[in-house]
């Protein structure tokens, strides 16, 4: 007999839905050229064959679809699986891509962290900035909040996507996002990028002279912070779960 | 359009009342009518130096409470007929203000005054939070150390997300930067924070450098604002930064050791 329309009651919950964040490599393809993609595939997995065997991957179109190339999803994906890779979804693409791979079961994300695309970014200005942070997460994950005035000690700032700020952050002041953190000035207080898990985000600065920085629970505070890389531009990112702090600036 | 200018400071005894009783008398002096409003509630002492203790029949709170009219409460300055005082209640506390009863009263003044000055009380609590929210300009009163200019970076983020003008999405409030009881010496040995250090920290505008001076305790205890003590380095300081708020442009003073043109003029090598 079929169960499937009843719940029994004396049998615990078997299942729950998680949100999680995971890191994946991304496909960026810039050619239709399917037989050039193959051989220049073969060539990257054979410097680290470990490392990319089985590996979920998702291809990113954006860089296709700006030329104006036509690909085929299915050979496409026929060829990464070839290469022992497996095709987890698809970015960027175009109506017809993206239901070309969902008749291929192949799921279809959109772009964030990095958007190049206009269409989907949409700019949010606060021009005083708000005291408490923000809870709704439902909100576009594309948004970046772009601030122009100072952000003053005990004020706390929530972004959900990157956060931008052209005016100088307090000693006292926190600011969140759940991208990355551009300050243009001089940052005093608490910066937190990445704070859903995202490990790739940056933090950059004008000057740092923070209480705090951190990316996606990795933390330092100011006494830790090197006199080398105080009072200059920054950038802050995570590399094997340590911070690395480094010039933006690079000398060659 | 009447201005309705807030001195205010987040920390306590950085100068908001000296300040206060000064600008308001040199708005006064320079032939603009003008109102001082003491918003600390059951710690008076505007009163005290302007030098009306002693006339005060009704306060702020008998106004809000509509136990007298406004122009009963009203003290009229002894040293200029321009200048108003609205004193505050010694016997009441800041729970006894509201914020529409303080609206009412400051809409009431701007038909009849061209400056209103709210002296707020020290802290981030409901009297400050009222004597900023209607405001139009903010003079931010800070001493060169590392407290106060913390105290007052958080009254600025209070100015920028709290007041009236915040909350209606309008022109935000001008905030003005005023350092209190510099001294160049003390900057020079290392000991007090220098102009450029603040500036560094708040980046506002300067209105004025008040330097440490014996003027201005001579001047609370003789209630009489120190800008009237014209020939004093404090009460100068203060009348260029009337000056400059109307719009004047004055050289910045009192910020260089005193003793350092001579020093360098007489320098013996």
């Amino acid at each position: 007999m079929s169960t499937d329309s009843h719940k029994t009651p004396n049998t615990p919950l078997t299942l729950e839905f998680k949100s999680s964040t995971f890191s994946v490599p991304v496909l960026v393809l810039s050619s239709d050229n399917l037989v050039v993609i193959e051989q220049q595939l073969q060539e990257k997995i054979s410097l680290a064959p470990e490392f990319f065997r089985n590996s979920p991957l998702v291809l990113d179109l954006q860089e296709i679809n700006k030329h104006g190339y036509v690909i085929d999803i299915a050979a496409l994906t026929d060829i990464i699986r070839k290469a022992g890779l497996l095709p987890i979804g698809i970015r960027g693409g175009n109506v017809q891509q993206n239901k070309q791979a969902l008749e291929l079961l192949i799921p279809v994300y959109s772009i964030h962290s990095g958007g190049v695309s206009n269409e989907t970014q949409k700019q949010k200005k606060i021009i005083p900035p708000v005291s408490e942070p923000k809870t709704d997460t439902g909100a576009d994950v594309t948004t970046t909040t772009l601030i122009t005035q100072p952000i003053r000690s005990g004020q706390r700032i929530y972004s959900v996507g990157d956060l931008v700020i052209l005016a100088q952050v307090s000693a006292g002041a926190e600011i969140m996002a759940e991208g990355n953190i551009h300050v243009y000035n001089t940052l005093r207080g608490r910066a937190l990028a990445g704070v859903r898990g995202n490990t790739e985000a940056r933090i950059f600065c004008f000057d740092l002279q923070a209480e705090l920085i951190s990316i996606a629970g990795n933390y330092k505070i100011s006494e830790d912070l090197d006199e080398t890389v105080r009072n200059k531009p920054v950038q802050i990112y995570l590399q094997d779960q340590a911070l690395i702090i480094k010039d933006i600036v690079q000398h060659h | 359009m009447a201005r309705i200018i807030v001195v205010t400071s987040g920390k306590g005894g950085v100068g908001k009342t000296t300040t206060s009783a000064a600008i308001a008398m040199g708005l006064a002096k320079k032939g603009h009518k003008t109102a001082v409003i003491d918003f600390d509630v059951g710690l008076r002492n505007l009163d005290l130096i302007m030098g009306c203790e002693r006339r005060v029949v009704y306060d702020f709170v008998n106004v809000i409470n509509g136990e007298a009219t406004l122009n009963q409460a009203l003290i009229r300055d002894k040293n200029c007929n321009l200048l108003y005082i609205l004193p505050a209640s010694q016997t009441r506390d800041k729970d006894a203000l509201s914020q529409e009863g303080v609206g009412k009263i400051l809409e009431e003044l701007k038909k009849d005054f061209k400056y209103i000055v709210c002296d707020s009380p020290a802290g981030i609590e409901k009297g400050a939070h009222l004597a900023m929210y209607f405001a139009d300009d903010a003079f931010v009163v800070t001493n060169p150390e590392v407290s106060s200019v913390r105290d007052s970076d958080r009254m600025l983020g209070i100015l920028a997300s709290k007041s009236r003008r915040a909350e209606h999405n309008e022109e935000p409030i001008k905030e003005y930067l005023l350092l209190t009881r510099y001294s160049p010496e003390r900057v020079k040995l290392g000991e007090m924070l220098s102009v450029d250090d603040v500036q560094d920290i708040l980046s506002l505008h300067l209105l004025g450098v008040i330097p440490e001076s014996k003027s201005v305790l001579n001047a609370s205890n003789s209630g009489t604002p120190v800008i009237l003590d014209e020939k004093s380095d404090a009460g100068q300081a203060y009348a260029d930064i009337v000056a400059r708020y109307l719009g004047e442009n004055r050289p910045h003073r009192f910020i260089d050791d005193k003793k350092g043109f001579f020093g360098k003029l007489f320098r013996s090598k």
